[in-house]
Parts: C-alpha cells; sequence; structure tokens
C-alpha cells in the first residue's frame, strides 16, 4: 500500500515538473523518472510484461530518440517573443489552457467518483489464481497471435510506414 | 486496500497534466513529451482494468499503444528536425504556413 502511494505521487510530481520546464533536456529526464515510477506501478498490478515493455521501449528507445532529437537541434531554451505586445498576446491563450485542463482534471476525477459511489469502491481479487493468470507473458503470447494475431501484422505495416515516413521527412533535400 | 479507484484517479490527473502540458507549452518537444504522458495514463488505466476483470486483453492493448507511441515519436521528431532546419524554432507559433 505504501509502494502505491509513494509510486503514484513519483508518477504524478515529476510529470507535473516535466510540464513546468522551460529546458527540454531536463522534461525528457524527469519523464524517464515518471515511466519509472510507472512500471512500478504496472508490477503492483501484476503485469510485469508492461512493466519490462515500458522499460526497455519506453525509456530504451523512445525517450532515448527524444533525447537524441534534444541534443541534435541544440536549441536549450523556450523561446520568448522578445516584444512585449507579442508576449501579452500569449497570456490569454495559456490561461484558458490552464483552467481547461483544471476542468479535464476536476471532470475525469468527478467521473470514476460517480461511477462507483452507488457500490463499494471496486477491491481488485487477491487470489493467486488471478494474479498468476494475468501475469503470465505465456497468456499473453498465446493470446496476442490468436484473437490479436490481425491487429499484430497491421502493426508492423505501421511500423514500416512510420519508419519510411520519417526518413522522407528528415531527410536533407540535395536538390535546393 | 487500494482499489481500482485509486489507479483510475492516478491516471486521470497524469492524463490532466498531460493536457496541461499541451496548452501550456510553447515547445514542440515538450508537447510531444505531454501527448506521451496521455498516452501512459491511458497504459495505466488499461491495465488496471485487466487486473480487475483478470484478463489479459488489457496488457496487449498496452502493446499495441506503445507501438503506436513509437510511430508517431518517430514521425513527430522527423518533423520537427525538418520545421527546426526551416525555421530555427520550436515555437509552434513560428509554423503558420505550410509552404515556404
Amino acid at each position: 500500500m505504501l509502494f502505491f502511494y509513494a509510486l503514484a505521487a513519483a508518477a504524478v510530481v515529476t510529470s507535473l515538473l516535466v510540464i513546468g520546464q522551460r529546458n527540454p533536456m531536463h522534461s525528457v529526464m524527469l519523464l524517464i523518472a515518471s515511466f519509472g515510477a510507472l512500471a512500478g506501478l504496472y508490477v503492483l498490478l501484476d503485469a510485469p510484461f508492461v512493466a519490462v515493455i515500458q522499460i526497455i521501449i519506453y525509456t530504451g528507445a523512445i525517450l532515448v530518440l527524444f533525447l537524441f532529437v534534444v541534443m541534435l537541434l541544440n536549441a536549450p531554451r523556450e523561446d520568448v517573443p522578445e516584444d512585449a505586445a507579442r508576449r501579452l498576446r500569449l497570456h490569454g491563450p495559456r490561461r484558458v489552457g490552464a483552467v481547461l485542463a483544471a476542468v479535464l482534471a476536476v471532470e475525469l476525477g468527478w467521473a470514476v467518483w460517480a461511477t462507483f459511489r452507488a457500490g463499494a469502491a471496486p477491491a481488485f481479487e487477491q487470489g493467486e489464481g488471478v494474479a498468476q493468470a494475468v501475469s503470465s507473458v505465456r497468456r499473453i503470447g498465446q493470446v496476442l497471435f490468436t484473437e490479436y494475431a490481425f491487429a499484430f501484422e497491421v502493426t508492423s505495416l505501421l511500423i514500416i510506414v512510420a519508419m519510411i515516413g520519417a526518413v522522407i521527412l528528415a531527410k536533407r533535400r540535395t536538390d535546393g | 486496500m487500494i482499489t481500482l479507484n485509486h489507479y483510475l484517479i492516478v491516471s486521470a490527473i497524469l492524463f490532466a497534466t498531460g493536457t496541461a502540458g499541451v496548452f501550456l507549452r510553447r515547445n514542440v518537444i515538450t508537447m510531444l513529451l505531454s501527448i506521451e504522458i496521455m498516452l501512459n495514463a491511458a497504459n495505466l488505466a488499461l491495465v488496471a482494468f485487466g487486473r480487475y476483470y483478470g484478463r489479459v486483453d488489457g496488457q496487449i492493448v498496452v502493446f499495441f499503444v506503445v507501438t503506436v507511441a513509437a510511430a508517431e515519436a518517430a514521425v513527430g521528431l522527423a518533423l520537427v528536425i525538418s520545421l527546426f532546419r526551416h525555421r530555427e524554432s520550436l515555437d509552434p507559433d513560428a509554423f503558420t504556413r505550410l509552404r515556404w
């Protein structure tokens, strides 16, 4: 129980710090910490497979890619407009955005609370059988390659398209 | 006793944090990072529901979400690089024209 609160607090605090940074490098580093805490939450949920792909794919591949781009572009600071008029014009949309995000947080919290108000809070089944059934990588593999085989194959197509697209977009133009 | 609600509340807070990041930051890279936070909030809810119903389907959907996130990051960062080459800026307001 203590683990849950510690990991949840770590995930939320580091995520808030991610969007509070002006330096994208610090943002990426904090997001790695946040995803580490989330991997811990997945372990508590008896999902070691998801915890491992969270660390290997998310922090190991995706965030390292972000890190490479941040270093490549070498633009450590967010541009702040020089003239006061433009800076002032940014305040309105920002305030609206902050209010909208706060409204979304309240709405989502209220939705969770209202849905389960009728009965007791839904507890997880503690039986050994459920935990084992959910955490079994063998079971995940079996379901993935039978029920979800088509989606799995389409995923490979998606990755090829993304790869070709990324190469074409980032390629330096030779003709001009 | 940690219930499903606890995980859903954490997921809701993370999702709202990601939304706030997209609204508040003026940096394309941080905005992409905020999208990753939102995807992870959805993943947490999926895994929690999967555990609650005792099924592995939630984790399989998470697997697909991670794949899509990887594809999105690759294409998004390629776009950022090619935009930065043309404008020398990461401010989304600098990219107002569809052609150059």
